[in-house]
């Protein structure tokens, strides 16, 4: 195991992250605040509860399930995209560092940040609304695991992208719409039941349901299966990647 | 002499079915330095990239220091350091940070006091907590000699180090290169320089269309230099030199109407007044004289042409 190589991956990436923290942190901030401003205060106040939880209160899990995950994408795909682009990746691929420990480093760095911008944006919230939180370690459980898996997509992403605009266009085709449609602003029950079945394909379902779970006590899909969903997709991804390294696509001619 | 890399049977075959190394064989001793000689497109840097696990190779293997690159390629690469044909460095990112970062990547714990005597050997010190972007192209390529040195490497890669440097880069190149060699690193530099290769070369190979041609001692290949040749045209043809001339070691031309003679000129007599007059006194008219001289640039020349 080399431990010295994690380290200094994580911290090389954290400091990219620290130069350009404001700018990370300020976006998300301010598109969080107008959502409340929007869903929650002037539509919010025309909503019945559900689960009687307030329209209010019940969209800030969604809401910062959607920062989270396209932060995750976006910093992990950006992290290693940027090291092929610009050459310097010749130097962990011809160091002693296995796959997986270029993947703690890569991605643990960018699901580091995800982390702390969510939580930023779980501090905003409580300016805006009253919440409390039912079960708080496994709130900061799921977002972490949430930050894990999806920083693990994102590498992918950023492995297989030929250019910046592949880069930028698979996190808004596929993790927006997954997001919109994964129950962020309702509840999966208030949908038709053929949608309550489709949805069930779309991993952001349970990724939302359980952290609701955490906030609320109430909650879309049990639990559990929630835990396994992310399970799953995690151990989906990492299979992906070690394919990814184990024939050096996109990383070695 | 002990092994330090061995290369048998490498090859690559590029997914544009381009054939870029051949069947490659090289051995390179522990502490020697090799220049890989070869014109653009040659292979060398396929050839250095597959041995520090950069480019799957299509065939062959490779060991350094008896470690598989495959199988036990954190044991191979731990002892070795390169640096790249093409400056590739994290633009915003400080000098001493890039160079830790490195040290850190190969599995060695910080060390403040290595990481700033290689940071002094190369005149980067004062530039330590600047950000790369800011600094001219010579000194990104000190950056990146320093990022490969982090590491205390046994093995190091230079790959076209001197192209496009300045005089004072080249000459502290050189001078970094002899302080490594008398620690007994093993340098491996590919240069299109044939100047380069004669000052600091131990043995020269010579690689074209994905072949190594020749590697060879470079004194013994300096030696060939020196070497020329006295090409003398004889009025008459003979089918045997006489007796008297056996001394000079007197080749006979296909054609049997001249005679070639072979001289050092770097020695203290070249021994061709003797040789002329023993040739006129054993009865041969001269009709013309011609010499002529074999460079490494000659042979190498020769060696890459189609
Ligand atoms: N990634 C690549 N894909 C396809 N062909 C390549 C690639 N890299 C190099 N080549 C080709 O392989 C040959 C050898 O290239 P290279 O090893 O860079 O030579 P050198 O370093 O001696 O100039 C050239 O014909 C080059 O065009
Ligand atoms: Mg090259």
């Amino acid at each position: 195991m080399n431990l010295h190589a994690v380290k200094a991956i994580y911290f090389f990436e954290m400091a990219r992250t620290f130069r350009t923290l404001l700018q990370s942190i300020i976006s998300p901030v301010i598109s969080t605040a107008l959502y409340f401003i929007v869903f929650g205060s002037a539509i919010g106040s025309r909503m019945v509860a559900i689960d009687g939880v307030s329209y209010g209160a019940f969209i800030v899990p969604g809401l910062i399930m959607l920062t989270v995950l396209m932060q995750s994408v976006t910093n992990a795909s950006f992290g290693i995209y940027f090291p092929k682009f610009i050459g310097t990746i010749y130097e962990p691929l011809s160091a002693p560092v296995s796959y997986l420990e270029m993947l703690v480093g890569y991605v643990g760095a960018a699901a580091t940040k995800s982390m702390i911008i969510g939580l930023i944006i779980l501090a905003t919230s409580f300016l805006f609304v009253p919440l409390q939180i039912a079960h708080p370690v496994w709130m900061v459980a799921f977002l972490a695991l949430t930050c894990v898996s999806f920083s693990l997509l994102g590498f992918i992403i950023g492995i297989c992208a030929r250019n910046f605009e592949q880069l930028n266009l698979v996190p808004a085709l596929i993790i927006t719409p997954l997001v919109f449609l994964g129950g962020s602003f309702y509840s999966i029950s208030m949908l038709p039941p053929f949608w309550q079945t489709a949805t069930l394909f779309n991993p952001v379902v349970y990724l939302v349901s359980g952290f609701r779970w955490a906030f609320f006590d109430t909650a879309d899909v049990a639990v559990t299966y929630s835990l396994m969903a992310i399970a799953l997709f995690s151990l989906l991804f990492v299979a992906v990647i070690s394919v990814i390294f184990k024939t050096g696509y996109r990383l070695k001619p | 002499m002990e092994k330090m890399i061995s290369v048998q049977g490498l090859s690559k075959v590029y997914a544009s079915g381009n054939i870029a190394l051949d069947k490659v064989d090289l051995e390179i001793n522990k502490g020697e330095i090799l220049a890989l000689l070869g014109p653009n497109g040659a292979g060398k840097t396929t050839l250095i990239s597959m041995i520090c696990g950069l480019v799957n190779p299509s065939a062959g293997r490779v060991s350094v220091d008896g470690y598989d690159i495959l199988t036990d390629y954190r044991a191979a690469r731990r002892l070795i350091g390169l640096v790249p044909q093409e400056v590739a460095l994290e633009p915003f990112e400080k000098v001493i940070n890039t160079v830790q970062f490195s040290r850190g990547l190969f599995g060695f714990a910080p060390d403040k006091s290595y990481i700033e005597a290689v940071l002094k050997k190369l005149s980067l010190w004062d530039k330590r907590d600047t950000p790369i972007r800011e600094l001219s192209g010579g000194m990104k390529r000190r950056v990146l000699i320093a990022k490969a040195l982090s590491h205390e490497p046994r093995v190091l890669f230079l790959d076209e180090p001197t192209a496009g440097v300045d005089v004072e880069l080249r000459k502290d190149m050189w001078r970094i290169v002899e302080e490594l060699k008398a620690d007994g690193v093993t340098i491996v530099l590919t240069t299109h320089y044939i100047e380069e290769a004669e000052a600091l070369a131990d043995r020269v190979g010579v690689i074209s269309h994905g072949r190594i041609l020749l590697v060879e001692n470079k004194d013994q290949l300096m030696h060939q230099m020196g070497t020329k040749e006295l090409t003398i045209h004889l009025q008459q043809s003979v089918d045997k030199l006489p007796e008297a001339l056996a001394g000079y070691a007197l080749r006979l031309a296909p054609d049997k109407q001249s005679v070639i003679y072979s001289y050092d000129t770097k020695a203290e007599r070249t021994g061709i007044t003797g040789l002329l007059a023993d040739l006129s006194s054993a009865g041969f008219l001269l009709r013309d004289l011609q010499t002529s001289q074999s460079s490494l640039e000659d042979i190498f020349v020769d060696l890459v042409k189609d």
